[in-house]
């Protein structure tokens, strides 16, 4: 059999692209059992019954073909209808808004369309592991602007200012964030948008944990004056309705960005998935209330496990939304890898090591807390055990 | 009802073993202003019993047989339909009654040992209770569901230990 040489077969694109470092430490903590997992970043409640009820009687009823490739008519109406009343955002359905096979291809799509070969992208770290590899493989250039724990992991303007050079076309955010879960308010958003306008740029914002916000009203930077012409929105169902599995998020937009986007997305994809659609209809018309319990579940045991963690001696500030919890392991003299692995080994409590989030990670671990009270109580009483140990 | 007092209670609803630490935390209160909180509850009533939901075919001794036993009566002159539940809901053998709107009037659930019991206590004490018309015994064979909780759904966290 002659060899054959991948070297040669495999596209730079492909062999520059680093695999994700959450991806190294599932499969470590995948082969394990009995583990109590605080790696997860998805919902612990499964779909509400209603959507899938809804799915369930759309494949009853032959909605089984594609949809427009834009997605459903009544959908997008029903998210236009949605950002309104939420976020104070207006997009015509018919023109401005694309619904996506999750928010993960709104991102690719968005990239695609809107970077070409050399522009710069920053985006502030610690952040969501798929950002930096989807700029590369539309070409563009990733640039990370930490956003440090002093300031709660928020983004200041004068950070974002002085990475800006004349390459700079994109500013990707994402609050509330993975893996910190900071959030930024009307003000602090203002003063990104001062930036973004007095330097011309656009802005990608990633607000997949909007509903998610637990001190305050999420805020999108779409709605500030003089924004939604330069802002691209992507948002999904994987998270606030509990629907990771369904693969369906949105993007919205000013038209001429969006049907760019569209071009794109009819080629490559065609359509969403159109059964996951009815479902996610049905989780817009009929779901929110859902949507208010688990987000109180959320908050009362971000509540517990923040308090906790500070109290057993993981230095924590409290996230003002998502699912996440990134304390410092500082003090261990261990880098987050180390303490990810020991502690699963020792302790077989599973979190994600803070440095695969980029700039400003080393030293923290991504906990979340989307796990019972039970497994959280237990957690607890097994990381204090570990710390014991060491401190 | 506040808004932290209904929080309180739905945790507790959800689960009674949290301990009052945990529960102040998870509300962002002082363990004593919780404290204070629950008792009140108790107070009004409002939290009536802590309770576990036992799902008797899993344990491994004879957990007895239910039945619901629907119950026509001629109301009491005077006191209705509450004299009359009262007089049934007074056995220790009954465990809930319900006044009911169509065919029936009151619906009783009745716990004991063995079905010979629970057929005794309808023919021998249900059925002779005064304006007690009929009783149509229906024996629980398997729970589903019980006060919000299904049993056996079979559903474990599905998700892979870690993920994005
Ligand atoms: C910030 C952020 N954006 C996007 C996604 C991907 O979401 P989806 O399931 O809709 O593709 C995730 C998932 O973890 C995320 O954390």
């Amino acid at each position: 059999m002659s060899q054959v040489s991948t070297k040669r077969y495999l596209s730079k694109t492909a062999k520059n692209i680093k695999p994700s470092g959450i991806r190294r430490f599932f499969d470590l903590a995948n082969q394990m059992e009995d583990v109590i997992s605080l790696g997860v970043g998805e919902p612990d409640f499964v779909t509400s019954w209603n959507v899938c009820e809804a799915a369930y009687a759309a494949m009853e009823n032959g909605y089984t073909a594609y949809s427009a490739n834009a997605g459903l008519m009544e959908l997008r109406e029903a998210i236009s209808g949605y950002l309104t009343k939420q976020f104070k955002l207006r997009y015509q359905p018919a023109s401005e808004i694309i619904v996506t096979t999750g928010a993960s291809q709104a991102i690719d799509l968005a990239f695609r369309a809107l970077v070409d070969p050399g522009d710069e992208v920053l985006i502030h770290e610690p952040s969501f592991v798929a950002y930096a590899p989807i700029v590369q493989l539309a070409g563009g250039i990733p640039i990370p602007v930490e956003a440090s724990a002093e300031s709660a992991f928020k983004l200041l303007p004068q950070q974002l200012e002085a990475k800006i050079t004349d390459k700079t076309k994109l500013v990707l955010l994402c609050f509330p964030n993975n893996p910190t879960g900071a959030t930024l308010d009307e003000t602090e958003l203002g003063k990104i948008a001062e930036v973004v306008k007095k330097h011309d740029l656009l802005v990608l914002s990633d607000e997949i944990y909007a509903e998610l916000s637990y001190d305050k009203a999420h805020v999108s930077i779409a709605s500030i004056h003089d924004m939604k012409e330069r802002t691209i929105l992507i948002s999904g169902f994987s998270k606030a309705f509990a629907m990771t599995g369904w693969r369906l998020g949105y993007l919205a937009g000013p038209e001429v960005f969006i049907q760019a986007m569209l071009k794109i997305h009819q080629y490559t994809m065609m359509c969403a998935p159109t059964i996951a659609q009815h479902g996610a209809l049905e989780a817009l018309t009929n779901g929110l209330e859902d949507v208010t319990k688990m987000v109180t579940s959320y908050r009362q045991r971000r509540n517990f496990f923040v308090k906790a963690c500070n109290q057993i001696g993981l230095e924590c500030h409290k996230p003002g939304g998502a699912f996440y919890a990134f304390p410092s392991i500082h003090k261990l003299g261990l880098s987050s890898e180390e303490f990810a692995e020991e502690l699963l080994k020792e302790e077989k409590v599973a979190v994600v090591p803070g440095s695969v989030f980029g700039l400003g990670g080393q030293g923290h671990i991504r906990c979340s807390y989307a796990a019972s009270m039970d497994n959280l109580q237990k957690a607890i009483e097994r990381m204090d055990r570990f710390l014991a140990k060491r401190i | 009802m506040n808004e932290k007092d209904l929080e309180i209670a739905q945790i507790l609803e959800g689960g009674a073993r949290l301990s009052t630490d945990s529960i102040a935390d998870m509300v962002e209160l002082e363990k004593e202003e919780v404290e204070k909180i629950i008792k009140s509850l108790e107070e009004k009533g409002i939290i009536l019993n802590y309770q576990a939901v036992i799902n008797w075919d899993k344990a491994p001794v004879n957990g007895g047989v239910a039945a619901m036993i629907d119950v026509k009566v001629t109301p009491k002159r005077d006191i209705g339909f509450d004299g009359v539940a009262e007089r049934i809901y007074r056995f220790p053998e009954v465990k809930a009654v319900y006044l009911m709107s169509g065919a029936y009037d009151l619906s009783v659930q009745v716990e004991g040992k063995t079905m010979k019991e629970v057929a005794y206590f309808v023919s021998n004490k249900l059925s002779t209770v005064d304006s007690v018309l009929s009783t149509t015994t229906h024996f629980l064979l398997k729970k589903y569901k019980h006060d919000g909780v299904i049993f056996e759904s079979g559903q474990k966290d599905k998700r892979a230990v870690v993920s994005p």
